[in-house]
């Protein structure tokens, strides 16, 4: 996670008087109107970029749909920037979906082709070569894909989505194809890293292997990043933990009420630590299915079995999901399975697949497992996660990172169950924290054990021993 | 450390003697390297103390400082290692091959044909750790700005020419030995860890002579022996002086070495100097006789215990250079040490056409080419050691991203469509667990050309394959180009060409995001900079 | 913050001190404190920090020494450091202060530097640094340098006493200064050293915030990171004050030793758990060396070997750069054919599989058969062994031809 945190401005504690507080749409609409007025009606000798940080679930595609549409509405042809494929679709599928008079290019490279959603809509042209899609009033694309186009016109306007995971390096190839960006992220994801050594940039303003925020903002002191301060994904169980834990110094709230979500179960439970979890979770928004105290390996069978008969039960017990939107079941499509490493995600994958669970999307709607870094951006009613330190004799910084957890922890409309082994408390005290220091680096907030020990602290209270 | 790795270090721990981590050699090995055990004086960052070194292990040579603090003494130090390793570096300049490329003219953007010079082979440098990687980065950087007596203003203290020079190229073989699976400039720890597995930790192996012990019997343990019991000898066993038996491989002594032996010997030699200049200010010729024999004696001495701190090591480097010539060189070297000798010629065409020194700090598209560079070089390395090693390959075949088995079945089918290709299926029995999805793309190994197929099926023992290319433009496959039924195969799930790197804008069109073009700071030494 | 404030004879001070025997007590300094971040789940040595046991002298008579020691060239060096750096009248630190404090260059024009007494006892001196900081604190204008001050902390019952190289005093706050002789090269400087040097600065930072608060009458805030907004109180940046590029001229940075001070914060913490370990104690245990008339120590090796391994060590190779005991528990993990020995990583690979030969018989061939268990619900005694079993496979497969 990349928190910029501004030592100057002093401590920020988060308590803000009730009775003074806007109602949850009104702050948001306010943040929203700010960063829309900056971004399509710059004042004169504004900075070049806006930043947006957005916490989990606050409405960033929302409100890069809503730029978009008032960009090209004022007459600009616009690009946009993403950083995966799959992040690409998504925003090619929502805005093809909000803006049907908008024309869409879809650049993608010439040996992967773009998702059947992308496509399906009449405004949509997938090309491979950006002479095609000069056009388009809009043209989307990854941001390594972008690198590689060449065009003697560049677009006066850019958007640039999940900010916070692209590289510095990236940025600095196609920072040449536009004037201004909009830069749209959240600080609190998992950090872009490379397998090599940058030591030797450790502290530059533009070390390549940092966050291209990180690098934006040292260059650019004049420009001010705005915050979304509400999230409309997490209910109002979750968003004070995940608030604390993660955003320590950029609090949000919830944009839901206690009592605007519930999550019921159609079947009562079979008596099992699984259904009590289930029953946990769907009452309080959280659960931690615990196993007995053991040191695993990563595929840790037994807990990859609690998880797989945690997912099988949710979908036969036939939960519905109430919230704002309306009522609807949770199907499988709704429920996803998080892991720290892609063994653990395929090891889930095959025992659910084995207790009958779909996770094929080849043959059609099922539930989504995967690591944390390919569930940045996702959203789910109900997530089952299999907690990083699970079974671990020791914690490494990968399984402490801050951005981990916090991904795990915030992708759920409704409620989370954590499955972990007993015994990670006595692992967090055991863990040397002899961690180095780079000078002129910022500091990341929270450190990985704090964050680590707000949420198991939290989840304590919702234990189902198994 | 993989799982593989792991059990090669408890087959080490049973067996108290060092374990295959490779079955071929993964690093080029020159016929002429160049051997450096360098010292670095304590409390002060990177200053030299002594460094032994040579091409040739029976003629070891030795430098070193006698007073460290004395600016001269190390200036006069610096220019007599590079009176060495400066002529060794560019020996390797005199036989060029020419290569006809092409080349984009700047101005009428017309490919013209280009000759390039491209230097035949380059030098080698191993040192024992990566402590002394790390100092001969700061003698770089500490030596490649001296002013010396050629530049328009030599300053207080210029250096012979020849200093920033090296410094220069010290600079530029450091910064290379950042490039994974490059092999200028080379660490013996690294080398031997990359090939074999000792029964302790990664940071025991830190230790030249400690991971040694797991190979050969440290010279002087009686009785002797092997494993953990030698390693722990040579990491502390102590005379009755309570000096080490096996001095450490530096850059850093042993703070009793210095407290016992160097610190007096150099204080000796401080006297021997004082007295000499005492009597050459009172003009007493005989007693300068007297005193330039004391200093010689001191010297003499200084350089003696200097060569008993450093001998050992520089046969440690060596025994290490013998294990590994034993092992058969890797089939993708050559095409690595090709991008060493093209680092090591473009470094030399600078030096020659006058540019200036490498700057402090990297500007940031430099700094983003270089990451771009070492990002392509990892993956090669990664795909190229696959290639050569079955040790290498089942490392990844334990991770699930590639499987090896016997083709037990082949379906010919075709394409659909005017003029229909072979897509064959194979059907592959195999132990291992892919973690393959149908439709995943894989690439078979050691296809000539590549050949590409996709997953039909995945089950524990048996995987079905579809061949996508690689068989010939025609309606049936090229002979040969499909397995037979019993052979064996390895298909890999991540590609076995690394991509190139994207383009980067030159340093002058860095873009606002990135704070602009640099600007040109000026990169002399300022007084400050200077040892003192 | 759970510092216990007990008096001098409770139970388990008397239990420290006669595990210690007569010996004098080793006090805790900020750089021991620091240290406890390197192993914090480390009992041994926490119990023998605790009672203040001497663990130089405790590891040379089980026969593997300490290897730490400091050349004179680098003592030296650091002197001479610290001595010009005072000659310059600290005009270094000054310099980036003012700056961050946005004080005009000519409002600091006199330093004051009160006389400490350096040469009390350490009680003394602690009163007097007290005295000087509130006194200091009070004018907000004033500059003050408090030139080793002395600094105590509570850490579990004893008092701890601790003596940063410097505090600059201005505008009711303190910086806490650092100096160190490895060089800022570039502006970078080693992760490793810097981060070594905030964790002790870390620790004077907390002594400070404890100091403001016992002053103020009030409870450290719940909030590790949060300001102290009390006269005295410390700057959550110190400054650390190195040898600029290869000269001797002095450089100072600012590093943010928040993270550090919530680490400091939970470890010591986590001291006064000594009650347990103590607890779980056979009778009869300790480390006294029974050192005779000249002080040499006539304690049989053997006999204190098993004293020691009375409390259960948590070894790993790291510990042999960072515990004066190091060489002696890789001796015990060696013959227990522990993992450990291998490193910290290779447990989580090894599961709960805990010893070399362990490992290697689940790795033997027809230990675990076919290809790795499908983890079906599995009851099985490890996974850790299907894969070893597979891992073997393929080695022996690859070797086929080397071996």
């Amino acid at each position: 996670m990349t928190q910029h945190m501004d030592s100057s401005s002093g401590p920020v504690t988060g308590r803000q008087d009730a009775a003074a507080e806007p109602a949850p749409g009104e702050a948001a609409d306010r943040a929203v109107a700010g960063i829309l007025d900056a971004v399509v009606r710059p004042a004169p000798g504004a900075p070049r970029g806006v930043v947006v940080d957005s916490p989990p679930g606050a409405g960033k595609s929302t409100l890069v749909v809503r730029a978009a549409r008032e960009l090209v509405g004022a007459g600009e042809r616009l690009m946009i920037v993403a950083q995966t494929n799959s992040q690409v679709d998504d925003l090619v599928d929502r805005l093809a979906t909000k803006a049907s008079g908008m024309s869409i290019g879809r650049l993608h490279a010439s040996d992967s082709k773009p998702a059947p959603e992308a496509l399906r809509h009449a405004n949509v042209t997938a090309k491979d070569k950006v002479a095609d899609l000069l056009e388009q009033d809009v043209v989307i694309s990854t941001a390594a894909k972008w690198q590689w186009v060449r065009t003697e016109q560049p677009w006066r306007q850019a958007i640039v989505d999940e900010a916070y995971q692209m590289r510095s390096d990236a940025l600095l190839a196609v920072a040449r194809l536009f004037e201004r960006a909009l830069f749209v992220g959240d600080p609190g994801q998992l950090d872009p890293f490379t397998v090599v050594g940058t030591d030797q940039w450790a502290g530059l303003s533009y070390d390549p292997s940092s966050s291209a925020v990180v690098t934006l903002l040292a260059h650019n002191p004049a420009i001010r990043p705005h915050r979304l301060p509400v999230s409309w994904r997490l209910p109002a169980s979750a968003a004070p933990l995940v608030s604390a834990a993660f955003y320590p110094y950029t609090p949000f709230r919830a944009g839901t009420g206690p009592d605007d979500r519930t999550l019921r179960p159609g079947l009562r439970g079979d008596g099992s630590a699984v259904d009590a979890a289930i029953d946990e979770a769907a009452a309080t928004g959280w659960a931690l299915l615990e196993l007995p105290a053991r040191h695993t390996v990563r595929t840790d069978a037994q807990a990859v079995a609690a998880v797989a008969a945690t997912v099988r039960r949710l979908l036969d017990r036939e939960l519905t999901a109430h919230s704002e939107q309306g009522s609807a079941p949770l199907t499988p499509g709704r429920v996803a399975v998080g892991t720290a490493h892609r063994d653990q995600a395929a090891a889930v994958r095959a025992e659910l697949a084995r207790l009958g669970v779909p996770v094929d999307p080849a043959a059609g709607e099922c539930v989504t497992v995967d690591t944390a870094n390919r569930l940045q951006g996702r959203e789910y009613d109900v997530t089952v996660v299999l907690h990083p330190l699970s079974g671990r004799p020791d914690a490494t910084a990968f399984h402490l990172e801050t951005g981990r957890l916090c991904v795990l922890a915030s992708r759920h409309r409704h409620a989370c169950i954590v499955v972990a082994r007993a015994g990670i408390p006595e692992l967090l005290d055991d863990h040397p924290a002899t961690e180095p220091v780079q000078l002129g680096v910022a500091v990341k907030f929270p450190d990985g054990w704090e964050a680590n020990h707000a949420v198991l602290s939290h989840l304590a209270e919702h234990r189902v021993r198994l | 450390m993989s799982l593989l790795s792991t059990l090669a270090r408890l087959e080490a721990v049973r067996a108290q003697r060092a374990q295959p981590l490779a079955t071929v050699r993964h690093r080029h090995l020159s016929d002429r390297p160049m051997v450096l055990v360098p010292l670095a004086a304590a409390g002060e960052a990177g200053a030299p103390l002594a460094v032994l070194l040579g091409t040739d292990r029976r003629e070891p040579r030795l430098h070193f400082v006698p007073q460290p603090l004395n600016r001269t003494q190390r200036s006069e130090f610096l220019a007599a290692v590079a009176r060495e390793v400066v002529p060794y570096l560019e020996s390797f300049g005199d036989e060029v091959e020419l290569l006809e490329g092409s080349e984009k003219d700047p101005v009428s953007g017309e490919k013209v044909p280009v000759v390039r010079e491209l230097c035949a082979d380059a030098p080698q440098l191993i040192v024992p750790n990566a402590g002394g990687v790390a100092h001969l980065a700061l003698l770089g950087r500490s030596t490649r700005f001296r002013r010396t007596v050629e530049d328009p203003d030599p300053g207080e203290y210029p250096s012979p020419t020849e200093v920033p020079l090296l410094g220069r190229w010290l600079t530029h073989l450091t910064d290379r030995a950042q490039v994974p699976g490059s092999s200028m400039l080379l660490a013996m720890t690294g080398l031997l860890a990359r090939h074999w597995a000792t029964g302790q930790s990664n940071l025991e192996d830190q230790h030249l002579a400690a991971r040694l012990a797991w190979h050969l019997p440290p010279a002087g343990l009686e009785p002797p022996a092997l494993g953990a019991e030698a390693a722990e000898w040579v990491e502390s066993a102590r005379d009755g002086e309570g000096l080490l038996l096996h001095p450490p491989a530096g850059p850093a002594t042993d703070p009793k070495f210095d407290e016992r032996v160097l610190a007096p010997a150099i204080l000796r030699h401080d006297a021997a100097v004082a007295v000499r200049e005492r009597a050459g200010a009172a003009r007493d010729d005989a007693e300068v006789r007297r005193a330039a024999a004391l200093v010689e004696r001191a010297h003499a001495e200084l350089a003696r215990v200097l060569l008993s701190a450093t001998l050992p090591a520089w046969h440690d480097v060596w025994n290490g250079v013998d294990l590994l010539r034993a092992l058969p060189p890797a089939g993708h070297l050559p095409d690595r040490w090709e991008g060493d000798r093209w680092s090591f010629t473009m470094h030399r065409e600078r030096v020659a056409a006058g540019e200036p020194p490498q700057p402090r700090r990297d500007d940031a598209v430099t700094a983003a080419r270089k990451l771009a560079q070492r990002e392509r070089e990892q993956a090669k390395l990664e795909i190229q050691e696959a290639l050569d090693d079955p040790l290498a390959m089942a490392e990844r075949r334990l991770a699930g991203e590639a499987f090896a088995g016997e083709v037990v079945d082949v379906v010919p089918e075709w394409s659909e469509g005017r003029s229909p290709k072979p897509r064959p299926l194979l059907v592959v029995r195999t132990g291992d667990r892919p973690h393959a999805d149908p439709g995943r793309e894989v690439h078979r190994a050691h296809a000539e050309p590549a050949q590409r197929a996709e997953i039909v099926s995945s089950a524990p023992g048996e995987v079905v394959v579809r061949l996508l290319s690689g068989m010939g433009r025609r309606r049936d496959p090229e002979p040969g180009s499909v397995p037979e039924p019993g052979s064996t195969v390895v298909f890999t799930l991540f590609e076995l060409a690394p991509r190139q790197s994207a383009p980067l804008p030159e340093p002058a069109d860095t873009p606002w995001t990135h704070g602009g073009p640099p600007v040109a700071v000026e990169d002399a030494p300022a007084g400050a900079d200077e040892w003192e | 913050m759970n510092v216990s404030h007990l008096g001098q004879a409770t139970p388990p001070l008397r239990r420290l001190s006669e595990l210690r025997g007569p010996a004098p007590q080793r006090s805790l300094d900020a750089r021991a404190l620091a240290a406890l971040a390197a192993n914090p789940g480390c009992r041994r040595r926490a119990l023998l920090d605790a009672a203040g046991v001497d663990k130089v002298a405790l590891a040379q008579r089980l026969g593997r020494p300490a290897p730490f020691g400091q050349s004179p060239f680098a003592i030296r060096r650091g002197l001479l450091f610290e001595s010009r750096l005072k000659r310059d009248g600290y005009a270094v630190l000054l310099e980036p202060l003012r700056r961050r404090l946005g004080v005009p260059a000519e409002e600091v024009s006199s330093l004051a530097v009160p006389d400490l007494l350096p040469a009390a006892s350490p009680a003394v001196r602690a009163e007097r640094t007290a005295a000087a900081l509130a006194e200091a604190a009070a004018d907000p204008s004033a500059w003050t340098l408090l030139d080793h001050p002395l600094l105590r902390l509570d850490v579990a019952g004893s008092p701890a006493y601790l003596e940063p190289d410097a505090l600059v005093v201005h505008a009711g706050r303190c910086t806490v200064v650092e100096i160190k002789s490895f060089p800022v090269l570039d502006g970078s400087a080693d992760p490793a050293n810097v981060g070594a040097a905030a964790r002790q600065a870390a620790v004077y930072v907390l002594a400070l915030q404890e100091a403001a608060a016992r002053r103020a009458g009030l409870p450290l805030s719940e909030d590790p990171y949060a300001v102290q907004e009390l006269p005295g109180a410390p700057e959550l940046t110190v400054l650390l004050v190195c040898p600029k590029d290869f000269s001797a001229q002095p450089v100072a940075v600012p590093v943010d030793v928040r993270r550090e001070l919530a680490v400091t914060r939970r470890q010591l913490s986590r001291m006064t758990r000594i009650e347990q370990l103590l607890a779980a104690l056979p009778e009869g245990v300790t480390f006294d060396l029974a050192r005779d008339g000249s002080g040499a120590p006539t304690r049989p090796a053997g006999e204190l070997a098993e004293a020691v391994a009375a409390v259960p060590a948590a070894y790993a190779p790291e510990c042999i750069s960072t515990c004066e005991l190091g060489f002696h528990c890789r001796s015990q993990a060696r013959c227990a054919g522990a993992v450990e020995q291998l490193g910290r990583g290779v447990r989580g690979e090894l599961g709960s599989l805990r010893t070399v030969e362990e490992a290697l018989a689940a790795a033997e061939p027809g230990a675990a058969a076919g290809p790795e268990p499908e983890p079906a619900g599995g009851s099985g005694p490890d996974e850790a062994s299907g894969r070893l079993a597979y891992a073997a496979r393929l080695r022996a497969e690859a070797l086929g031809g080397v071996r």
